[in-house]
């Protein structure tokens, strides 16, 4: 652990404030910077305590909910309008770490898990792209249970660990920003980056600037929804393949939906081909196959994740046969 | 006295007589033509009781000191740098950095350190304990990749870890094996286990497989595993004078002790090793690098060192049970009967160590057969010394073993408990010895019934519901009663009726020192509460070894002998005015808090009184063990019949454990409430080891990826069922309190009955383990 100062923000603006300070990092529920930190993969100079910032979960105008960024994602998970209108987000929260660790994990700070590739962290043996640019990938050949089949680079092949933000990309979250020019909002699916040849970004967040809130846009069929993660124990394991979808069949036909996945790329994965596949088609079987198939056709494996590409078809249809039998 | 009080006394002893626990001395040695221990036959005492852990509410309330929790006065914490390359040299290291960091005390490389003799590598003499047959950072070779190369003392913990992170080192590297390929093209040796060949020819087993009209041939994986125990390693060292004191967690204080002395050119007698509490042994709280540098930092640097490894650090310094491959050819008649039994293959060691994963020792008595070939052989890598893990061999070795039955009971469509008592051995195969006790036949039928296991679908894949396909395996565990020389007792016998035992043995959480308060407290014939059990410290006398499960048959028998010593000292003291006058030791034995003649109970003394006419604060007596004659004589093993429920999903292939029951056959069961535990924590772990325990070795560079509980996966509540457990409560005549040793039965066989189970529920057989989703996926 490198020493470090701590500071508490008041507020969005004091935060911001001291967040423009060198090697200044933001500090939710700590439940992944701190890791960061103690095996010196991080090592900001300055840690800013955010979470007394906006705990709110409001209706929003327009019939959405605004999330503020230090809900610990417990409370989000539990709560009632959640739970009935968004249950993919209740679930897939829930399908996350332990009870402990949520009840400290903010919001924001879920949005920016780092990757949990082992060679990240080894900062002694190994190499890596994303925590040293330019040193290298040892990851690419060597232990790739958990990395990426879709949207890799030749740079870097790790995943988004989060559960949450593979619903989040499905319901088409806005995620507010303040930063030095003042507000902004970006599309959620627009938040985290693939790897190309800077995976030491994980997301398009300028330096020093801030989440603030996410916004649930109303999506009435997304009370149609679930999350279902695939993993090598019950309890406790980042996924191998994760699905979030919402489904609205009318008469048989799928009138709209969302899909994203996690586990198999840089970022939580907006399944747009399958959506596509699906949208305007008959809600069969045979339909979600393919859509499933047209999804995973780029798809590349490694040495150790082959199993992922059926695994991800299979769990995909498995899915959607459960929300068109919830549906009709 | 008046008459009338005589006769009164007279009447009681009698009515006392009758109902009385009078226990007569033990045999001092079981061979043939020998009496078992009459605690067997003492169905009143505290043996087979289930009594809650003394030392319980000790921990509960954190008031257990643990071995990084003894504060000493200006002590300085350490922290370790380590190497990232397999071999070769350290070509340079910088410490300037962390030398110049807050609080760093100082910085310890090859270039500094004190110079010390290498450990004596355990297993080349009685008393060796050391992890390997290497110098400790005596100069600058690289033997692994994650070997300490230099130790950080600073004033705080987090000081010494920052610092650390600031070491540079570069290296020279050179070839290496680091892969299972490069390592078998190199060539097999013959593995030697305890100085014994790992090899059993009977009979022409090729031939026989070859002309058997049923066979099964198949090879079988088991990667390496790591020690997690909760408490992770860590010892506070201090030199006193010329004296060295090392507060440790450890399973081998005496020969801890001794070697370390050896290390650094002092006599035993001037080494103290305590370990008075272990968070998790397994095999794995032995000698590694840290105890010694730790306490050589703390001669360099005059002041106490403790020494916590980290999670990471574990992985780095303590090695983990190594990989094998298995072959297991099994050729049968008609009826089932083993016409020919083959058990050969590989384990990876370093060239440095003395532990060739002895996966055959199951098979050696486990079936009959009419020929048998049993054989491991080592492959050498360029990596950390493999070590003891939770029953090493049987572990592995019956998850190759019943794993090849069940598909011989697939290939002869027989039942598969059936096919194993089929070919239940009438003695030891390839011994010839006569079983000491062997009841897994019983094991099997109640645990069968109590199992359901007549539910069972022959025909794979044909239970389930709606995703989740349902299956039943099954698979014999077994473990050997071991009893190692050594092993001593003293007990101090005080005026005030009050028993202080010492034994040079361990309580790693299990419940030891427990079991051994109720066996010495039945043994003396005293209650509990007037007997309290020291241990956990090399200046007892003996030498016991947590390891083997032998430690409850070490510490018993010790406690007989000192028990004798005991009766005789008491006898002299007693004196012609005593109503034992007389008596030689083996015509009495201990009752009521007192000694009485076996055949005329109202000639009886209270120890108290003994000690009070003699006018003695108390009596001491130490003596060590008998010689473990019953192994040479009887063929000794626990055995368990383990039956498994699990539930597949048809589309992920993800394995939920649904059920499980154990059914042991363990000798008597001294304490029914530790020994459960020690039966489910073996099967929990032997889950582990089915589903998902796998250390991700780089064979790159030899350097071990998941060194965390994050990414190096255990089972978690969710992947536990409940976990039915029964026993034979069976007494082996042959071993003192007629028991045998649990702590690690419970893990064996386990990954096999979960491999046959899948296999029933699906049709697919998985022969690598961990058997992950992807190996399932259908």
């Amino acid at each position: 652990m490198t020493p470090f100062t701590y500071a508490r923000a008041e507020d969005a603006a004091d935060a911001l404030r001291l967040g423009q300070a060198s090697a200044a990092a933001y500090l939710g529920g700590g439940t992944n910077l701190v890791d960061l930190i103690r095996e010196t993969v991080a090592k900001p100079s300055a840690l800013i305590d955010v979470t007394g910032l906006s705990s709110e979960i409001e209706e929003t105008e327009g019939g959405g909910l605004m999330i503020g960024a230090a809900v610990r994602n417990t409370a989000l998970a539990e709560h009632l309008a959640v739970r009935t209108r968004y249950p993919v987000l209740s679930r897939a929260i829930l399908a996350g770490a332990s009870a402990q660790i949520r009840n400290m994990a903010t919001v924001g700070g879920n949005l920016l898990q780092r990757t949990r590739c082992t060679y990240f962290y080894d900062t002694d043996g190994s190499r890596c792209n994303k925590r040293a640019p330019g040193s290298g990938c040892d990851a690419i050949e060597g232990f790739t249970r958990g990395h990426a089949i879709l949207g890799a680079s030749s740079a870097c092949v790790a995943t988004h660990p989060s559960d949450m933000c593979v619903a989040l990309a499905a319901l088409d979250a806005i995620v507010h920003l303040h930063g030095r020019g003042g507000a902004r909002t970006l599309p959620f699916t627009e938040l985290h980056r693939l790897p190309g040849d800077h995976p030491e970004f994980d997301t398009v967040l300028e330096p020093g600037e801030l989440v603030t809130a996410i916004e649930l846009p109303p999506m009435n069929f997304a009370a149609n929804s679930t999350y279902r993660k695939v993993r090598d124990r019950a309890s406790y394991a980042f996924a191998l393949v994760s699905i979030a979808a919402a489904l609205e069949i009318e008469g048989g036909v799928v009138k709209d939906v969302r899909i994203a996945l996690g586990g198999v790329a840089h970022k939580p994965w907006r399944a747009s081909k399958a959506e596509a596949v699906l949208r305007g088609g008959p809600a069969t079987e045979q339909a979600f196959r393919a859509a499933a198939v047209a999804e995973m056709a780029d798809a590349q494996p490694l040495r150790d994740n082959g199993f992922k590409i059926e695994l991800t078809k299979r769990t995909l249809v498995a899915v959607l046969g459960d929300l068109s039998g919830a549906a009709a | 006295m008046s008459i009338v009080d005589t006769l009164k006394e007279t009447a009681q002893g009698l009515v006392q007589g009758a109902m009385s626990k009078l226990v007569p001395l033990a045999p001092d040695s079981w061979i043939p033509g020998g009496v078992p221990d009459p605690l067997i036959r003492q169905q009143h005492g505290l043996i087979g009781t289930s009594v809650s852990r003394l030392d319980g509410p000790l921990k509960v309330r954190g008031a257990a000191p643990f071995a990084a929790e003894f504060p000493l006065e200006g002590m300085v914490y350490a922290a370790l740098a380590y190497a990232t390359i397999p071999r070769g040299r350290i070509a340079a290291i910088d410490t300037a950095a962390a030398e110049a960091a807050p609080g760093v005390v100082l910085v310890m490389t090859h270039l500094n350190a004190p110079r010390m003799n290498t450990p004596a590598v355990f297993g080349s003499s009685p008393t060796a304990a050391g992890p390997a047959d290497l110098p400790i950072m005596q100069d600058d070779r690289v033997h692994w990749n994650g070997q300490p190369i230099a130790v950080v003392l600073a004033e705080t913990q987090e000081h010494a870890d920052h610092a650390k992170s600031l070491i540079v080192a570069t290296y020279a590297a050179e070839p290496s094996t680091t892969s299972l390929a490069a390592a078998k093209a190199e060539g097999p040796q013959p593995g030697l286990f305890m100085g014994q060949p790992l090899l059993n020819e009977i009979g022409d087993a090729d031939a026989m497989l070859a002309a058997a009209p049923h066979k099964v041939d198949h090879v079988y994986r088991t990667p390496r595993h790591n020690h997690n125990a909760i408490e992770p390693h860590a010892a506070t060292i201090a030199w006193v004078g010329d004296e060295l004191i090392v507060h440790d967690a450890t399973q081998l204080v005496t020969a801890e002790a001794q070697t370390i002395a050896d290390v650094f050119d002092l006599k035993a007698e001037q080494v103290r090793v305590t370990s008075p509490f272990v968070g998790g042994g397994f095999g794995g709280k032995c000698l590694w690098d840290h105890q010694i540098l730790g306490a050589a930092a703390a001669k360099l640097a005059g002041r106490p060192v403790r020494i916590t490894l980290t999670r990471e650090g574990v992985y780095r310094v303590v090695g983990g049970r190594t990989l094998t491959e298995q072959r297991v050819a099994i050729g049968a008649d008609a009826d089932g009967r083993f016409k020919a039994l083959v058990h050969t293959g590989i384990a990876a060691m370093t060239p440095h160590n003395n532990m060739p994963e002895p996966f055959i020792l199951g098979t050696r008595g486990g079936y009959a057969a009419d020929s048998f070939k049993l054989s491991v052989e080592t492959v050498k890598m360029n990596m950390l010394a493999n070590t003891f893990m939770r029953a090493p061999g049987e572990s592995v070795g019956t998850f190759a073993l019943e794993s090849a039955i069940d598909e011989l009971a697939v290939e002869l469509d027989m039942d598969p408990i059936a096919l194993r008592i089929r070919n239940e051995p009438d003695k030891d195969p390839t011994s010839g010895l006569p079983f000491s006790s062997r009841h897994i036949v019983e094991a099997w039928r109640s645990g069968a019934a109590r199992f359901g296991w007549d539910e069972r679908s022959a025909e794979p894949g044909t239970r389930r519901e709606g995703e989740w396909l349902i299956g039943m395996g099954c698979a014999t565990g077994t473990y050997p009663y071991y009893r190692m020389p050594g092993a001593a007792a003293r007990i101090t016998l005080r005026r005030d009726g009050h028993a202080l035992v010492e034994i040079a043995a361990h309580e790693m959480g299990m419940g030891t020192s427990t079991t051994t308060a109720m066996v010495a407290a039945d043994r003396l014939g005293l209650p509990l509460d007037r007997v309290s059990v020291g241990y956990g410290d090399s200046i007892i006398p003996g030498t016991i070894l947590a390891g083997g499960s032998q430690q409850t048959a070490a510490i018993g028998a010790a406690v007989i002998a000192a028990h004798h010593a005991l009766v005789a000292e008491l006898l002299k003291l007693a004196g012609n005015d005593s109503r034992l006058a007389g008596l030689a030791p083996d015509e009495v034995g201990s009752e009521d808090g007192g000694l009485a003649k076996l055949d005329d109970p109202t000639r009886r003394e209270s120890y108290v009184s003994i000690l009070e006419r003699a006018q003695r604060e108390s009596v001491v007596v130490s003596e060590e063990a008998s010689q473990p004659l019953e192994l040479m004589h009887w063929s000794m093993h626990s055995h368990s019949a383990l039956f498994c429920e699990v539930r597949v999903n048809a589309v992920t292939g993800e394995t939920r454990v649904s059920r499980f029951l154990g059914a042991f056959d363990c000798g008597r069961i001294l304490n029914p409430k530790t020994a459960r535990s020690q039966f489910r924590g073996g099967i929990v772990m032997g889950l582990g080891m089915a589903l998902m325990e796998e250390t991700q070795f780089d064979e790159r560079n030899g350097r071990i990826m998941n060194p965390s509980l994050a990414e190096y996966h255990v089972p978690v509540h969710l992947d536990v069922p409940e976990i039915d457990v029964i026993w034979t409560d069976i007494a082996d005549p042959h071993t003192p309190m007629g028991a045998h040793g649990v702590g690690e039965i419970g893990i064996t066989g386990v990954a096999a009955a979960v491999a046959n189970a899948i296999y029933n529920a699906t049709g697919k057989r998985v022969r690598d383990l961990p058997i992950t989703l992807d190996k399932v996926m259908i």
